[in-house]
Parts: structure tokens; C-alpha cells; sequence
């Protein structure tokens, strides 16, 4: 869900980036963070809280409250609201604290 | 170890502003920010301030936050920035630690403006945690910096001034804004950022709140409902609507940790959103030469953190030898600007909250 038409911005088409996402192939835009590329896909559900398992999704957009923690490259808990998607970066759904061992 | 007379610790208004009047005082400084950019949090704001002439009125954040990084970007050789950084321990000996591209770096310096601004608060109902909820400056960040939509149908919770131009600015993206749900029986921010949602149809609730969210993924419903004078919810009030959005907008409280980490007295002021640093007249903090501007002091409008920190930019340059030419005047200028943004009724709490920190 991108914006098409606003008053008083304008987006720009921007060059498209291919990433991964939990193994499947997936797309965003220069600019884009992870969590705005994952948005505009519709992917709501980011992270899992570390006890109970429950969904996570982004909440604060600043890289302040961890809600949307990801393993980037082979690297958990990375602030995908903060962090710029790159061509080619492979993103994975957190599901644990984050292992120092996660292959990517 | 890197060494710089004076660093500041955030990008945003407050913290650019006083790397200006510092280098136009003749003091070099480093600015850290978290961010990837500069400019903070006024690059998603599309909306006009208010205030007067000199804290930019009348023109919209995102053109603000162009101003002020140019006005930066024009003392390359005096300020250095350094985006993707984050600060990871503040020492009394002023030794700060950042951390860049996983690289640690330590920095040693005279004097430290803190200007790290504020967060959003959460609220307590159930399934508040569900993906789908979003700080309401979350939203503002998705669509006016990223151009991608929260949702099609969205609630937002806070009637206070950011939940009215953020509710304002989701219709402006083309997303339909059921309602705003307001705790209080009165509408919390200006009366012109309400008038502009009622006339287009949005019905403002006031003495309304959420009561829990539902959804298995990501929300798919809210109930809601009504409130009495004790705010407890009024049993056969509720309400069922169908959202893919909620957007909480119940203030701000200031990022002060890493005062707390280096160990300035603070206090737990609700008026000012929550702990901050006691300082003096000049937002200089218990320990010498540590000094705050912007929200971290106390939640305000981007136009009062741009004045602070022109105002301690200024005085730490003066304390470290570097005397701005216009000092005296200038000094009274940017007292006087901040005392008229906080004149009037909408001033009253912080003007009491601002009372409770002065040391």
C-alpha cells in the first residue's frame, strides 16, 4: 500500500531493490527502511515477543522501542524501522532472543 | 580517542540549532545521530507551525528541517556530523562512547548538549501489543517520510494536537479515520486542527476510549466505549469497529536516559511528560557543562526545542571563550522568544512544570 497521489508531497519513483524475505523473493525501493518495504507488501508481523510468542509488528518507527528486531543478514534483533533496505539483504522473522550462530 | 570541544547528542531541531549558534560563536562541534539523516523528527511533519516569524510560522516541518540542516551543512568545516551513530555511555570526566558500523569509538570533550528528544508513551489495554498499532507519529514516519499507508480504515486514540494533525494528515494519504477517541470531555489539542477534522465529517469522541483490541496477526477489530467522570468505562457503551489500524497518540515522554546514565539530578515532572534533568536558567544540568535542549527537558513544540538550543549553543560557546558578537542581544532574543511561546492558557502546565526543575 504506497501512496499514489498526496497535496502536498510527492513520491518519487525510485529505483526498485529485490531482498529476501523469509526465503521467499520479495521487492522495495531506494529509500525504503526494511519495515516500510515489509509494510508496503502488507507484512504486518515483524518480530515475536520473547516469552509468550506473541506477533509484534512496528510501533514506534524511531528505533526506540524494538518491536520490530529482525535477523538482517544472518544478524538478530536489527531495528528494521531504522535500518535502509540494501539490494539483495536477506530478512528473516524473529521468533527468539537472537542466537550470535544465526546463519543467515 | 577522538578529541572535540563540544558534542551534541541528537540531530533534531534543538540539537542542529545549537551547533549553529555554537559555530557562529566561533566553537566547533560533533553532532550524534541515531538516525540515518538529520533533521529529526520535523522531516515527516507536513503541516504549518505556529509561533512567530523567527521560529519559521507558516511554513511546514519537513521545509523547517531544510533550513536548519542547510544552516548546519554551511559550517562543514566547524560542525562534523556523524548519522548511524549511537551513543552507548556518557561518563562524568566527559568520555563519550558510540557506537558506528559496529565499530566502538570514544570521544573526548569539554562540553555535551543532550537534545535527544522524547518518545511516544504507550496505553494499557488488552492486546495492545498487536501488530497494527502504531505511535501515532509511527504512522506519520510511514507515510509522509516513506510514502507507504498504515491501512484503510484507522482509529486514532488522543485528541491532543499530534493525534489531530496526524489523524488530519492520514486522510491527506487517502486513509478513511473512523474516529478519534478522546479520554478527557474535552478535546486536548488547538481548536483549529479540530475544526479542520470535523469538517470533514470526522467525529471527534470525546469521554471515549479503547477498551481492547482483537485480531489473531495483526488487529482486525476494537471495541470501544464510553467513559465516566472517573474514566472507568460505562458497562453497555461499547462499540465494535472494524480497523486495520490504531494509532495511539497519548504524549510524549522525554528520552532522558542518558542523563540518568551520567548521573544529573532529575525528577519525575508529569507536566513535562515525565523524568527530566533540573536545570538552571541557562538548561545547563546539575553536573557542569552538560547542558539539554529540545524535549529531553520537557515535552514541546519543535519551535521551543529550536529556540533552546540556539540558546545553549550560544552559552556553552561562551563558557568554553568563544563569544558570539551579538551575545547580550542575542541571548535576551532567545529568552524572550521562549517566554512568548509559552505565554497563554496551552502554556500554563509546562510553564508549572518548568517552575518544579529550575535549580
Amino acid at each position: 500500500m504506497r501512496i499514489k497521489e498526496h497535496p502536498i508531497l510527492t513520491f518519487e519513483e525510485k529505483k526498485k531493490l529485490s531482498f529476501f524475505f523469509d526465503g521467499k523473493e520479495a521487492y522495495g525501493y531506494e529509500g525504503d527502511t526494511i519495515a516500510s518495504a515489509l509494510h508496503a507488501m502488507g507484512v504486518k508481523v515483524l518480530s515475536h515477543s520473547i516469552e509468550l510468542n506473541r506477533p509484534r509488528g512496528l510501533y514506534c518507527a524511531i528505533g526506540n522501542c524494538s518491536s520490530c528486531n529482525m535477523i538482517v543478514d544472518g544478524k538478530p534483533n536489527v531495528r528494521t524501522c531504522v535500518t535502509m533496505l540494501v539490494e539483495n539483504m536477506k530478512v528473516k522473522t524473529q521468533v527468539n532472543k537472537g542466537d550470535i550462530y544465526e546463519k543467515d | 580517542m577522538k578529541k572535540i570541544d563540544l558534542v551534541i547528542i541528537g540531530g533534531g531541531p534543538a540539537g542542529l540549532s545549537a551547533a549553529k549558534m555554537a559555530a557562529e560563536s566561533g566553537l566547533s562541534s560533533l553532532i550524534i545521530e541515531r538516525n540515518f539523516k538529520i533533521g529529526g523528527q520535523l522531516v515527516k511533519q507536513t503541516h504549518m507551525f505556529f509561533g512567530s516569524e523567527k521560529q519559521y510560522a507558516k511554513t511546514r516541518g519537513i521545509d523547517i528541517a531544510k533550513i536548519l540542516v542547510n544552516d548546519v551543512l554551511k559550517y562543514s568545516d566547524m560542525i562534523e556530523i556523524m548519522t548511524g551513530t549511537t551513543v552507548v555511555g556518557l561518563y562524568k570526566d566527559k568520555v563519550v562512547t558510540l557506537l558506528k558500523d559496529e565499530k566502538y569509538i570514544k570521544v573526548k570533550t569539554k562540553a555535551i548538549i543532550i537534545a535527544t528528544g522524547a518518545s511516544e508513551k504507550v496505553l494499557a489495554f488488552e492486546k495492545n501489543d498487536l501488530p497494527g498499532i502504531y505511535g501515532a507519529g509511527a504512522v506519520q514516519t510511514l507515510m509522509n517520510v516513506h510514502g507507504v499507508l498504515p491501512g484503510h480504515n484507522v482509529v486514532m486514540v488522543g485528541s491532543g494536537n499530534i493525534g489531530l494533525i496526524v489523524s488530519y494528515q492520514l486522510i491527506q494519504a487517502g486513509v478513511n479515520v473512523l474516529c478519534v477517541l478522546e479520554a478527557s470531555s474535552e478535546i486536548g489539542g488547538y481548536k483549529v486542527h479540530a475544526s479542520k477534522l470535523k469538517r470533514l465529517g470526522v467525529d471527534i469522541k470525546t469521554s471515549h476510549s479503547i477498551k481492547k483490541a482483537i485480531g489473531k496477526d495483526y488487529l482486525e477489530r476494537i471495541i470501544i466505549g464510553k467513559l465516566d467522570d472517573k474514566w472507568e468505562f460505562i458497562e453497555g457503551s461499547e462499540e465494535e469497529l472494524i480497523v486495520d489500524a490504531l494509532c495511539i497518540s497519548v504524549g510524549l515522554s522525554p528520552l532522558s536516559n542518558l542523563l540518568s546514565m551520567i548521573g544529573t539530578e532529575m525528577k519525575y515532572v508529569s507536566y513535562l511528560g515525565g523524568l527530566v534533568p533540573l536545570i538552571d536558567e541557562n538548561y545547563e544540568t546539575s553536573i557542569e557543562n552538560v547542558f539539554v535542549a529540545g524535549d529531553v527537558c520537557g515535552v514541546e513544540e519543535a519551535s521551543s526545542a529550536i529556540v533552546e538550543g540556539y540558546l545553549t549553543g550560544l552559552v556553552v560557546a561562551k563558557k568554553l571563550g568563544y563569544i558570539h558578537p551579538n551575545y547580550d542581544k542575542l541571548y535576551l532574543d532567545f529568552k524572550a522568544q521562549l517566554h512568548n511561546l509559552r505565554s497563554g492558557p496551552f502554556g500554563e502546565k509546562l510553564r508549572r512544570g518548568l517552575e518544579e526543575i529550575m535549580r
